[in-house]
């Protein structure tokens, strides 16, 4: 009996491998048809591979990216997002992130949302008091650049932005003292939490987007040798 | 332990190659479902995972959606007006406390927001997750050299 059986599961096991594969050989047939067609005049198909086959296999080769998911990975709903307990019967019933998103502004970190331009453009419409759903922002509207040392654009820090979603006395005396040359920050503080880091690398946009702060150029740029 | 069972397409003396069998398609399958398993998470950025109590009380651990929350008001309703200080885990919050009205309370109350008694909306998350700014730098900065508790 073992030897009509184990022929019998040899075949079925290839019939499965062979249905497994055939996508991906039609596929490449595919390609290959494009490829003679335009090596019609060539009496043997070229030994090099074609830009197009060339495009077909690095396609594969470079997905790999250990650090940046891919944007279908993003924003998943919470009973995938592994932290959500995907057995609470509420965890269904909270709203899926991309639901929420899809009429805002797009950014590349944090949410991926541009939560400031969302606000400018009324995509979003939070309430600045907790009652009150008329009640507007105290906006101040002063701009403070801080020279930095090395070869970074100087920081502008927009008070505007800020107080559309801030009260002054969030940050004021406690974490930046309210006078021109009183504050020392540095990079470290704010990767460590600190100063601008209580909120950019935990709900404002990541330290990984430098250019954000670091905006302004500057005035003696670097000059070629 | 010899079968003598005859059943349907399965002859006498199969059992040990369906059994290889079985195992040679179970392992790649243990593996794949270990290797996703393992994946860090993906919550949202900003998802605060609040555990001060809910582990030891039996709970699952409270979860706060900051883009949930930012969509509906400014960060100066909750960290200015209602005094919630700029640290996961730091304002100490129970149940007696949002019951009274403070913190989550001021708005959980039924009338602004949904009430308390909907416990699985915010006690949502995996037990045993630790309290965390999820995504945050210092996370990402400081996860390896944490000890596992």
């Amino acid at each position: 009996m073992r030897t009509v059986t184990i022929p019998f599961l040899f075949a079925v096991t290839l019939l499965a491998v062979t249905l497994c594969v055939t996508p991906s050989q039609t596929q490449a047939a595919a390609a290959g048809v494009g490829a003679d067609a335009k090596a019609t005049e060539a009496s043997q198909p070229p030994p090099v591979a074609t830009p197009e086959q060339a495009a077909t296999k690095a396609k594969g080769a470079n997905t790999f990216n250990r650090l940046m998911k891919p944007k279908s990975e993003r924003n998943p709903a919470q009973a995938a997002d592994g932290i959500h307990d995907p057995d609470n019967p509420g965890t269904p019933q909270l709203q899926p992130p991309k639901e929420a998103f899809s009429s805002l502004a797009t950014s590349n970190a944090g949410n991926y949302i541009n939560w400031v331009q969302s606000l400018k453009t009324n995509a979003v419409s939070p309430r600045y008091d907790r009652l009150d759903p008329n009640a507007e922002a105290l906006i101040l509207d002063l701009d403070i650049v801080r020279e930095v040392k090395g070869s970074m654009p100087d920081v502008v820090y927009p008070h505007d932005r800020h107080t559309a979603w801030l009260d002054c006395s969030n940050c004021h005396p406690d974490i930046f003292i309210p006078e021109k040359g009183k504050n020392t920050i540095s990079m470290a503080q704010i990767l460590m939490g600190q100063k601008c880091g209580v909120c950019h690398g935990k709900v404002a946009f990541p330290v990984s987007e430098c250019r954000l702060c670091h905006s302004k150029p500057k005035a003696t740029a670097a000059k070629p040798k | 332990m010899k079968r003598n069972k005859n059943v349907g397409w399965v002859r006498p003396g199969m059992g040990a190659t369906i059994f290889r069998l079985v195992v040679c398609l179970a392992i790649p399958a243990l593996v794949a479902v270990a290797i996703m398993g393992s994946s860090p998470a993906r919550a949202e950025y900003a998802d605060i995972v609040i555990n001060n109590y809910s582990d030891a009380a039996g709970m699952r651990p409270a979860i706060f959606p900051h883009w949930f929350h930012r969509i509906r008001f400014r960060c100066k309703v909750c960290h200015a007006d209602l005094g919630f200080k700029f640290q996961a885990g730091g304002n100490e919050i129970n149940m007696l406390k949002i019951i009274n009205g403070e913190f989550c309370g001021a708005c959980h109350n039924g009338e602004i927001a949904w009430s308390v008694d909907n416990c699985d909306f915010c006690h949502s998350g995996k037990p045993g997750t630790k309290t965390q700014v999820h995504g945050s730098t210092v996370q990402k900065l400081l996860k390896p050299s944490q000890p596992a508790k």
